[in-house]
């Protein structure tokens, strides 16, 4: 039997298992009652064990305390991609379609601080496409988005700021965000954004929107990168105007291009 | 040869500002590269373009 040291629920342990069936100490339970995650992915198979894995044995139906649970959200996170993104810090200006729907996949991910930032409330008509419910209504959408997540994942911190962003005061509040998604409706902001920040700020990264509304090919909206630091997702020419209305599925594959970009910027892959 | 997004337009020196006008750029809703650097938008007025100047202009549509 040779001792092999690895992470069991979160924990450094040393053990002389060689396999997760071994481990888990009884494999005819395996697949009934447990769920077994082997570096991040989720497995049935008797897989060999090394040095360094990362194993996480969660008992189905069971409510944890709230330390398991934290050992069990971060159980399905792929472990090198999440060291690096508990410690990164996310700015998302405009929490509509795409900020709400990037805000949630950022939390989901266990982005370790996102700073959400708008000045608007819940309407009905935010219902087709935004994270949002009916107990949200009147709410400001700093608020209602905080809620949600913190029902998702409790352990990443939500800095909000309930304000509208202006060419005078946006450097100022994300000053200390270090990749930026520009997710605004309005065209004049999301220039004036994208412009203000890339005249100023040569550390910050930059993701910007345009052109996710009605209902063409889903395949036609991509990530572009356009400058060192500057990413453009969306189709780039199909405008929310009447008879072209935003709806659920083009803004959610537009936002889910904006967080992957996030998560490729975090874990230093730069191209897109 | 002048190219702006990807078009060739001449290798005649041009001012930046004409082009935008003439071609109904809404200055509120664009970013411009100007050989591979964000180009500031103080220098919008300013700037002319010179023979092998690369332009790249994103007009941004709503929606989000």
């Amino acid at each position: 039997m040779v001792d092999i040291e690895i992470q069991l629920n979160g924990k450094a342990i040393t053990t002389t298992a060689a396999t997760l069936y071994e481990l888990c100490n009884d494999c005819n339970d395996f697949n009934i009652n447990r769920i077994v995650i082997l570096n991040g992915f989720q497995t049935n198979e008797n897989k060999s064990l090394k040095n360094g894995d990362s194993v996480f044995i969660i008992d189905k139906g069971v409510i944890p305390n709230k330390a398991a649970l934290e050992d069990m959200l971060m159980a399905r996170h792929t472990p090198y991609v999440h060291n690096k993104v508990r410690t990164a810090r996310i700015a998302v200006l405009g929490l509509g379609g795409l900020g709400s729907s990037i805000a949630i996949m950022l939390a989901r991910t266990g982005v370790g601080t996102l700073h959400l930032i708008d000045f608007d409330i819940v309407e009905p008509s935010n219902l087709n496409r935004q994270q949002y419910k009916i107990k949200h209504l009147g709410m400001s959408k700093t608020e209602a988005l905080s809620q949600e997540i913190s029902e998702i994942n409790p352990y990443i911190n939500i800095i909000t700021d309930n304000v509208k962003l202006t060419e005078d005061n946006l450097l100022n509040y994300i000053k200390d965000d270090s990749i930026i998604c520009e997710a605004f409706d309005n065209p004049d902001y999301k220039a004036m954004a994208v412009n203000t920040i890339l005249e100023n700020c040569i550390d910050k990264y930059v993701i910007a929107s345009s052109g996710m509304a009605g209902l063409e090919s889903s395949n036609t909206i991509k990530t572009q990168k356009l400058a060192n630091k500057f990413y453009l997702c969306g189709d780039g020419v199909t405008k929310a105007q009447e008879g072209c209305g935003l709806m659920a599925p083009r803004v959610s594959i537009c936002a889910g291009h904006m967080a992957n970009m996030v998560l490729r910027i975090i874990t230093e892959e730069f191209s897109v | 040869m002048i190219r702006i997004n990807g078009q060739e337009v001449g290798n005649k020196q041009i001012k930046l500002s004409d082009y935008l006008e003439d071609n109904g750029y809404m200055i509120n809703r664009i970013v411009i590269e100007l050989n591979g650097n964000i180009l500031q938008r103080e220098k919008y007025d300013t700037t002319v373009l010179y023979d092998n100047d690369k332009v790249e202009i994103l007009t941004f549509v709503g929606g989000g």
